[in-house]
């Protein structure tokens, strides 16, 4: 499955529906929401945590949140 | 003719210049809480708007949404539901970031629902041009029912614009941006059936998060949450919806009036990220930043700290030449003069710190420590945003602690409380300068290293290892279940504004010395009381006893009023508590005047140095102008030994390592944790620690 945890540096990808329950509503708050274009922008050693872009809204979120947002890769 | 105040509350997300706009409106007219912490206390400040009418303005921490999920932002909502609450404001405004008004939008529409009428100040907008951001202001203040303000907060471009917007706060509208029921309207319908007369905004919001409210509104809250026939799961299941509701509604808006023309935008973000937050690179110069402040706090304060160490005492002596003999001028000089001098040498030390974390975070290089620390932390069960508070613990652990609030699982903000006390505060500097000084020599090991500094850094380097130690064991001990969820906004690279860092600085190093300084001053002079009275015969007849002892030895004047003083000290009060305990801390290497000095610093560490001052100046009869560090040196047993020989030293450096000796942290730990039970188990388990270790090293140095 695709998540955000999968995305490479630079890559893009779109969110797709994910389970509420295991991700904090201040990341849904801060734009995480289905359809939505979400990049990473950089990641620490262990590929945790993980600074990504969603929707110009700059955040950094650990591996243990990412793996439950499933994302559609955007190839360019 | 009465001047009428208007109630004003600062609302916005973090990272959009709330704070720059505040201290624009209120200039150094402001009221900060007890202590210093990031934008965590409420923060008040007044503002001339015209003739007769004033505004009160209240800096509320920064909040992404009125869904609380810490502390700092239950503040926020607690303050806007209970219309009771003295400071429940008359108009709102919410500060947002041209960049990312978007999401900005998201906060100031749940505000807007609450109907309060709400001014929307569009700050940084002297970044427009860079970005290619151009915004048509009529068209968006109708479909937001608002007035904007377009600000620049370095510029201070459209700051007079809020003061005009506020006097005419009469005519702000109050009407909501959304309809929030129709998210669920059967579920609103029974809602507005029970409570009719009720903002079912508002009662929504009292459902959907467990805040401490207000007394009034708590009767409402108990049958609102009584009211739940939705389990948590739907209810976030809801609150999903209404964020989806929000963001179409502030999309569809942006739309018509929100142009980016991403052709001309420039991009210092990527460009600094690829450095700063690279895994080699980032570590590199994080740690560079961290030598470079502790250089700082060591080496460039040492002037400005020899300078107010010799200032005071000069002015010690003068005083004492000046006034005439007696009780009251030794209360002054040993009491007053050396207590203070006690506080204000710490001052060029406090100032470099908060200069260097106000600056790192308002150039928003802290979030980057956040990530790049965040993994390693939380192998020792702490988070990224431990970090802030640790290095904050090198100045004290007060503000330290407070900076614990942004973290949100209690876990990892209570393993921080805990062990943040470790860090090696400015308060044992001094306590280890003069050690050092004392007891270790002033020679280069290998060539370049001064032993005295290694010494230094190896206690620094003790404290931090002593914190991620503790934190490991308490990390695997508590057993604690939180929801661990870990969201930073890595904000866009800012250059810090001069005016936000100066009075960042000055607030700060205000508060830490008005508030160390109470205690150190009350105790100094209580001290000088305790140290200058005592109780029965041997205290009162000092001189007769004394003489009657050296009646056949030959002994000159000076010599035999020392005796006299120092006999005197022995029965005074403070000599008397120092006796008693002097079995208990003999092992480590201490005598019962070192014991006295570990009693007061129990109210503060920094207290050791003064309270030695005051008791062997109290100790000694003469007004010969020495340091305090000459009269340690000359401390000697009645078998020749020096007080402070090596082994009593470093046992007394150990113990000042781990012992918990601040009343001050012991309290804000209590009112942190809400429970006594933490602060006790750092008193005793912190003080036991260092008992043990200290005792080790003298027995095995001795």
């Amino acid at each position: 499955m695709q998540t955000i945890a999968t995305l490479q540096k630079g890559e893009k990808g779109i969110i797709q529906e994910f389970d509420i329950a295991r991700v904090p509503l201040k990341l849904i708050e801060m734009g995480c929401l289905p359809g939505n274009t979400v990049e990473l922008v950089q990641y620490a050693p262990f590929h945790d945590p993980l600074y990504i872009n969603i929707n110009d809204c700059y955040v950094a979120i650990r591996k243990e949140t990412a793996i439950h947002i499933s994302i559609k890769k955007i190839t360019q | 003719m009465s001047v009428n105040i208007l109630k004003v509350a600062l609302i916005g997300n973090p990272n959009t210049g709330k704070t720059s706009v505040f201290n624009h409106l209120t200039g150094l007219n402001q009221q900060v809480g007890n202590y210093p912490g990031i934008t965590v206390e409420k923060k008040a400040g007044f503002c001339k708007l015209s003739q007769h009418q004033k505004a009160k303005i209240i800096d509320l921490p920064g909040t992404y949404s009125l869904n609380a999920s810490s502390l700092d932002e239950s503040v926020v909502i607690e303050l806007l539901m209970n219309k009771t609450d003295e400071d429940y404001p008359d108009v709102a405004i919410v500060v947002t970031d041209v960049e990312n008004l978007k999401r900005n939008l998201l906060l100031f529409t749940q505000i807007k629902d609450l109907e309060i009428p709400s001014i929307l100040v569009i700050n940084m907008s002297d970044r427009m041009k860079y970005k290619g951001i151009s915004i048509d202001i009529p068209a968006l203040e109708k479909e937001l029912h608002t007035k904007i303000a377009l600000v620049s907060s370095r510029t201070k471009n459209g700051i007079e614009n809020i003061k005009t917007l506020l006097l005419d706060y009469k005519n702000l509208p109050s009407n909501p941006c959304l309809d929030t029921s129709k998210i669920d309207s059967e579920y609103f319908e029974n809602l507005r059936k029970v409570f009719p007369n009720q903002s079912l905004y508002k009662l929504w919001l009292v459902i959907s998060q467990d805040v401490n409210f207000g007394k009034v509104e708590k009767n409402t809250i108990k049958d609102a949450t009584s009211f739940t026939t939705k389990s948590s799961s739907e209810i976030k299941k809801l609150q999903h919806k209404e964020t989806i509701a929000r963001y179409k509604f502030i999309n569809d808006t942006l739309k018509k009036s929100y142009i980016v023309d991403k052709s001309k935008a420039t991009d210092l973000r990527s460009k600094f990220d690829r450095v700063l937050t690279h895994k080699v690179f980032g570590y590199v110069i994080f740690f560079a930043i961290l030598l470079l402040i502790f250089q700082a706090i060591f080496d460039w304060s040492s002037v400005p700290m020899d300078f107010i160490d010799t200032s005071f005492a000069h002015l010690g002596d003068w005083v004492r030449h000046t006034l005439p003999a007696g009780n009251f001028t030794d209360l002054l000089v040993d009491g007053v003069i050396a207590g203070l001098g006690g506080i204000a040498i710490f001052i060029p030390q406090i100032v470099f710190l908060f200069l260097f974390i106000s600056v790192l975070e308002e150039s928003g290089y802290m979030s980057r420590v956040v990530f790049l620390m965040d993994r390693i932390m939380r192998r020792f069960g702490l988070s990224g945003k431990s970090v802030v508070p640790l290095i904050s613990g090198t100045a004290c652990a007060i503000p330290a602690i407070m900076a614990t609030r942004n973290i949100e699982s209690w876990k990892e903000r209570l393993i921080t409380i805990l062990v943040t006390p470790f860090t090696t505060c400015s308060a044992r500097l001094p306590v280890y300068a003069i050690l050092i000084a004392l007891v270790i020599p002033n020679q280069r090991v290998l060539g370049i290293f001064n032993a005295q500094g290694l010494t230094l850094m190896f206690l620094y380097l003790l404290g931090f290892g002593a914190a991620i130690l503790s934190a490991y064991i308490l990390n695997k001990i508590l057993k604690i279940k939180s929801k661990s969820y870990f969201v930073v906004e890595m904000p866009n690279y800012k250059l810090p504004m001069f005016k936000n860092v100066f009075i960042n600085v000055l607030e700060k190093t205000k508060s830490f010395v008005f508030e160390a300084g109470k205690i150190i001053l009350a105790i100094s002079i209580v001290l000088w009381f305790l140290a200058s009275y005592g109780p029965g015969e041997k205290f009162n007849n000092a001189e007769e006893i004394v003489k009657n002892e050296v009646v056949n030895q030959q002994i000159t004047d000076s010599e035999l009023d020392n005796k006299i003083a120092s006999y005197k000290l022995e029965h005074s009060y403070i000599g008397i508590v120092g006796k008693t305990i002097e079995p208990v801390i003999k092992p480590l290497g201490y005598d019962w005047k070192i014991g006295i000095a570990l009693v007061t610093s129990f109210a503060a560490r920094e207290v050791f140095v003064s309270t030695l001052a005051t008791i062997y100046s109290v100790g000694s009869a003469g007004d010969e102008e020495e340091t305090i560090k000459d009269k340690m040196r000359q401390e000697v047993y009645p078998s020749g030994r020096k007080v402070f020989n090596f082994a009593s030293g470093i046992s007394l450096l150990l113990f000042y390592a781990f012992a918990m000796q601040c009343m001050g942290t012991l309290a804000v730990v209590k009112r942190e944790t809400n429970s006594w039970k933490w602060p006790l188990i750092q008193l005793f388990g912190m003080t036991g620690v260092a008992y043990i270790i200290a005792l080790i090293a003298f027995q095995f140095l001795k």
